[in-house]
């Protein structure tokens, strides 16, 4: 086995390189504790307009006791419901989205609200808005034919 | 070479190629019709069965066809004797072709729309799904040719050091039958019962389980041959040596060990896995760059070894003095450039924290376009220009022309993949056939969109020139007889290696532990969780 003395210099810079990129990631987990959308919960795809946490009445944005916000949303083709959601600027809100037909994905532009939707589980993502006005819940995943029109409001207003 | 492995490689490079034509075709009009500017041609229908198939020809039929002919090209060249069993390469050949063109009936006439990942619960016609698991059964008889062909020249040859080109071959096929193992299982056991009717309801969150077992290695599978040229041909070609074989051998074992068990990372934004194994499969991702940061390092090695031969001096002078009327090292040179910007992105996407900005984004589009369609992919076509005098007997057309076409190959691939990484930025979604939102962003993606027109045109302008050289040189009658043996020879060429660098049983064993700790634990604990199954629908 032979390795040129200029090899084993490149190692160390290659591990150098790994245990930076890897070091900050487990930092950011661990003491900012960001992690990506991971809660596994189930739910029936075929019924959930009928009972439950996802009926029609119980969608769209509630104001928690601790001042926090949960918005629950359907991702269905093709748009999200409801179609227009408003949320206070700084404010900490947590998504609960699940679908009733297939696999779609959410993504609000510059932010980090993104989550895949699972027919069958429940999507949580918690996150804050850190400016005011309008912007759009994308679907990026493909979902048959009318994917480039699902797409819905995301009205950022005022804290309070 | 022997004439029997000779034409079953040509067979499946020619499918390989063909199917790469046809998909450019499609892909520039993607573009066309993705843009907006061209309203006359624009259908939902037409451009997913299009990117559909521009998919499936791309990630399975090019790269199947072209790594099962390289691979019968490089057995019967460096172990010196007839396959293990020229019959069954043809019976892959057949099995492969006949899959393949039993997928693309429904993939043309809009039947399958489902694109290359599947995505259940939207379901597509069942041929399209038995046909592709057909193909992977043709690659999977070329696995067992490979590892074949090295067990039984190592039985002939007790101690002998495996050429490093037929290990890498034998590394990947090895990691082939592992990676596949994934959407095998869930071909089988539910995407192919279930349409056929024969269950009414299917999971997707173990779907998309199975299939990113699959869904990361094979890009690997993908790029290994890619890499085997680069260490084993170009160096010779540049008129050098291999800087080190035993690196090389490293770089094999670490990508056959470590491709398999990350596939989490395709599933960082899912619900229906922990953010402890992501967060396991996030280290085994950053793991699998090494592999590929020691490639860029041997590979430069050897072409500044072969510049200095040619005279090249000073720090940099070495890459002026390069062959640059050789396609085999320009096509080197620039997919090691395009390896680093994809590089990059693709770190990115790694990312624990970061790729939430920008997952499935029109970033991630740019990212393996780059990587595959420019790095692995110019490989495979300088490949093919090394290949084609040895394989047909004839002179290569034009190597002005390849040299050219290269070139072409590289510029087009930048000017379509650097705005998709900025619209990506600009969150535009991947997999939009036009962007009817009603939004200010729109107005920005606008210039982006032009750009990506671009870039279509010259990478289709750019295959015409690759498919037609190969074209005239196989009808030409300037006979050529170029020796087969034109595999790079290290600068401390291996009398002995460590018996783990010369076969794969240790490796096999460390795979195996790993996969049921990175997936057999999750994929039983879904089982258990047992989420309540999606009907099938269609699109």
């Amino acid at each position: 086995m032979h390795i040129d003395p200029l090899e084993k210099k490149w190692m160390y810079v290659v591990g150098l390189i790994t245990v930076v990129m890897v070091g900050s990631m487990t930092y950011a987990a661990i003491t900012m504790n960001m992690h990506p959308p991971s809660n596994v919960e189930t739910i029936d795809p075929k019924t959930l307009h009928l009972s439950g946490e996802f009926t029609e009445d119980n969608l769209g944005a509630t104001t928690n006791e601790d001042g926090s916000i949960t918005v629950r949303m359907i991702a269905a083709r093709y748009s999200f419901y409801p179609q227009m959601v408003e949320v206070p600027v700084d404010t900490p809100v947590t998504f609960r989205i699940t679908s009733p037909d297939i696999v779609h994905g959410v993504h609000v532009p510059f932010t980090n609200m993104s989550t895949m939707v699972i027919p069958g589980y429940i999507s949580e993502v918690t996150t804050a808005f850190p400016r005011e006005g309008e912007s759009q819940f994308l679907c990026n995943e493909y979902c048959g034919l009318g994917h480039d029109y699902m797409w819905s409001k995301l009205k950022v207003g005022p804290k309070g | 070479m022997y004439d029997k492995s000779k034409s079953v490689a040509i067979a499946n490079l020619w499918v390989a190629f063909a199917a790469f034509f046809v998909a450019i075709i499609l892909g520039l009009y993607q573009v066309a019709n993705r843009s907006g500017l061209f309203p006359e041609i624009e259908s939902h229908e037409r451009y997913f069965a299009s990117v559909s198939t521009h998919g499936v020809l791309l990630g399975f039929v090019l790269t199947t066809f072209f790594i099962m002919g390289f691979g019968y090209y490089t057995a019967s060249t460096t172990l010196k004797r007839q396959l293990w069993s020229s019959n069954l390469a043809w019976a892959a050949f057949l099995v492969a072709l006949s899959g393949t063109v039993m997928a693309a009936i429904p993939l043309l006439t809009g039947h399958a729309s489902v694109l290359y990942t599947f995505y259940p619960p939207l379901k597509a016609h069942p041929a399209f799904y038995i046909g592709a698991t057909l193909l992977v059964v043709g690659s999977w008889i070329w696995c067992l040719e490979m590892i074949m062909s090295t067990v039984s020249w190592k039985r002939d040859n007790p101690g002998q050091v495996v050429p490093l080109a037929m290990y890498g071959t034998t590394a990947n096929a090895i990691m082939w039958l592992w990676t596949s193992a994934g959407v095998a299982i869930e071909m089988l056991f539910q995407l192919i019962p279930w349409s056929l009717g024969l269950m009414s309801t299917v999971d997707p969150g173990l779907a998309r389980t199975l299939f990113s077992w699959t869904l990361h290695a094979i890009v690997y599978f993908w790029l290994f041959p890619a890499y085997i040229a680069m260490y084993t041909i170009l160096p010779k070609v540049a008129g050098g040596r291999l800087f080190s074989d035993e690196m090389a051998r490293i770089a094999f074992i670490m990508l056959l060990v470590i491709s398999v068990p990350i596939g989490f990372h395709h599933l960082y934004m899912d619900p229906q896995q922990s953010a402890g194994f992501k967060f396991l499969h996030m280290l085994g991702t950053f793991g699998v760059a090494i592999p590929t940061l020691l490639t860029g390092f041997t590979v430069l090695a050897s072409l500044e070894g072969a510049g200095r031969l040619r005279g090249g001096k000073g720090l940099f002078g070495w890459i002026g003095a390069l062959d640059w009327k050789q396609p085999m090292v320009v096509a080197g040179m620039l997919a090691l450039f395009m390896l680093i910007a994809g590089g990059f992105g693709g770190m990115v996407n790694a990312s624990y924290q970061m790729n939430t900005l920008v997952h499935n984004t029109q970033w991630v589009t740019g990212h393996f376009h780059l990587i595959f369609g420019g790095t692995t992919v110019i490989m495979y076509l300088a490949t093919a220009y090394f290949l084609w005098p040895k394989l047909t007997g004839r002179q290569l057309a034009s190597r002005g022309m390849a040299v050219m076409q290269l070139w072409l190959w590289t510029i087009g691939m930048l000017v379509l993949t650097l705005p998709w990484h900025a619209l990506g930025l600009l969150g535009q979604p991947r997999r939009i056939s036009s962007t009817p939102y009603d939004s200010p962003l729109v107005e920005q993606w606008d210039p982006h969109e032009v750009a990506m027109i671009v870039g279509g045109v010259i990478l289709l302008f750019s295959a015409l020139l690759f498919v037609l050289n190969l074209l005239l040189s196989h009808m030409s009658k300037k006979a050529e007889n170029e020796s087969d043996d034109d595999w790079a020879v290290a600068v401390y060429p291996p009398m002995h290696v460590p018996k783990p660098m010369n076969s794969f049983a240790l490796w096999n064993g460390i795979i195996a532990v790993w996969m049921v700790v990175a997936y057999g634990i999750p994929i039983v604990q879904l089982l258990i969780l047992d989420a309540p199954g999606s009907l099938a629908w269609g699109y």
